[in-house]
């Protein structure tokens, strides 16, 4: 039998700034269609962990290994750094990131946004890319934005816009970060919809969130992070549903 | 008419003179003024302090003091080079400070100690964001850097940029002090032979007012460019 690579894994990262360790050994596998949560308090961790996914982050320790490949290390006297950028370079561009502040290139419109990486870090043409971006754009639901610039759209068309952005990588994984911790309560909805469409055609995707029913119901794996270890994690119905730790039933119980 | 007795030709190539002195001189320096600005912000030690060296001492020369000074203390380094390839290895060349060049460095240098910080300023102002999304798309260093940190500093720094370009092109006339026919230089020697001084010097003042004009023009079309996704600017 075959052995397909599974998009993503990473193994006992460690992350310190400073002094002060803020992930202690975490590990992660993500299948092909995993949907995997990250929840916890702020300051848990789960932001940095996933940034330390695309090494926005550099982990002080831990391996990772995207679609099977490897990434090399090397110390060096500002500490440890990949030791190749290239291959850096090309595992990024299988991981899209789905940003909190959306980030969608200001001074490009909303197709330029999406056609931007496709083009000039996979070196598709770009009619190729123009066409993927426009049935991109009509998914997501833009498609009478896509002349728009970012500064033109509100925070949940350019977060569905940034979504697209994502998606026209083809990637093996999507990291999500907190992406609609910034949006007025009304566009939450939206976005969310975006993301449940994706995680049902079968997305891997690894999404950094407090939305608790889009963790509940869309999820095939929660992990709940507190001070940058993992306290409890397993599939939705028992770790939200029967929270072990006092910490998690703490978390998990409705604020007033 | 005006009567300029026989100088308008050379009026006329000193302002040439002028022009491209003024323009080679903010080539370099903007090409000094990126280096000096991405020194400044580099993590390496020895860099940062280089480009800090650079700006202080630019910074707090007179532009007339620097400009004799490495004008002739230029050739005067030549010269002591020069000899000591003869006195050493027997090779007799001779090398002559050309005033043109010898200008274009000196403009060069200065105006690149205060791009450095105008530049460093527009860099800093760049929303994170906007590069940490380039590199996780993949991108290069230097792709981040020209596709977008470059497009979005530069609206930043265009204003900076503007007023630079205006200071240096009237520095440019500082240049006949090294003996360099700019248009300032030739109309004080048609001055001094027809005693008809505001004559020349109302037409070179008309010459610089119309370079500026034109300046201001292409600067509004560049700011206009760059600020595309911006909406206006205030």
């Amino acid at each position: 039998m075959a052995v397909t690579p599974i998009p993503l894994e990473v193994r006992n990262i460690k992350k310190r700034f400073g002094d002060t360790e803020v992930l202690k050994g975490l590990s992660l596998q993500a299948h092909k269609g995993d949907v995997i949560t990250l929840i916890g308090a702020s300051g848990s961790g789960k932001s940095t962990f996933l940034r330390c996914m695309n090494l926005l982050e550099q982990p002080n320790e831990g391996d990772l290994i995207v679609h099977g490949e490897e990434i090399r290390f090397k110390e060096t006297r500002h500490g440890r750094e990949p030791a190749d950028w290239k291959q850096v370079v090309r595992m990024r561009a299988k991981l899209s990131m789905v940003f909190q502040n959306f980030n969608l290139w200001a001074h490009m419109t909303l197709l330029e946004n999406v056609i931007e990486a496709p083009v000039h870090v996979l070196g598709k043409s770009k009619k190729e890319a123009v066409e993927h971006a426009r049935a991109l754009l009509e998914r997501v639901g833009l498609a009478e934005r896509a002349d728009y610039y970012p500064a033109q759209m509100s925070g949940g068309q350019q977060q569905r816009g940034a979504i697209a952005r994502a998606l026209a990588m083809d990637p093996e994984v999507m990291l999500f970060d907190e992406p609609t911790s910034a949006l007025d309560p009304e566009l939450v909805g939206d976005v969310l919809k975006v993301m449940r469409d994706l995680a049902e055609e079968g997305r891997t995707m690894i999404v950094v969130t407090h939305e608790m029913a889009f963790a509940r119901d869309v999820s095939s794996q929660v992990i709940y992070l507190h001070q940058g270890v993992v306290e409890e994690a397993g599939p939705p119905a028992e770790v939200l549903g029967n929270p072990r730790s006092e910490r998690l039933k703490q978390f998990l119980a409705p604020k007033h | 008419m005006i009567d300029l007795h026989g100088y308008g030709p050379r009026l006329l190539e000193g302002a040439l003179i002028t022009i491209e002195l003024a323009i080679l001189s903010l080539i370099l320096a903007v090409v000094l003024g990126l280096l000096t600005a991405s020194a400044k912000m580099s993590r390496n030690w020895l860099l940062h302090r280089l480009g800090t060296l650079y700006t202080t001492i630019i910074r707090g020369v007179p532009d007339l003091v620097l400009m004799m000074l490495l004008f002739f203390g230029g050739q005067i380094g030549i010269n002591m080079f020069t000899d000591m390839l003869y006195a050493h290895y027997d090779i007799d060349i001779f090398i002559n400070v050309n005033e043109f060049v010898a200008g274009v460095i000196t403009i060069g240098l200065i105006f690149g100690a205060y791009m450095g910080e105008t530049f460093r300023g527009a860099f800093l102002a760049v929303d994170s964001g906007q590069i940490e999304a380039g590199r996780a798309y993949g991108m290069s260093h230097w792709m981040v850097f020209r596709r977008v940190r470059f497009p979005l500093m530069m609206r930043h720094a265009l204003p900076g940029l503007s007023n630079n370009w205006m200071v240096l092109l009237k520095t440019t006339a500082l240049v006949s002090v090294i003996g360099l026919s700019d248009m300032v230089r030739v109309a004080s020697e048609a001055s001094k032979a027809t005693r008809e001084p505001f004559t020349f010097m109302i037409i070179v003042a008309a010459i610089y007012l119309l370079i500026a004009s034109f300046s201001e023009w292409g600067f509004a079309r560049l700011q206009k460019r760059y600020n595309v996704g911006f909406g206006e600017s205030h």
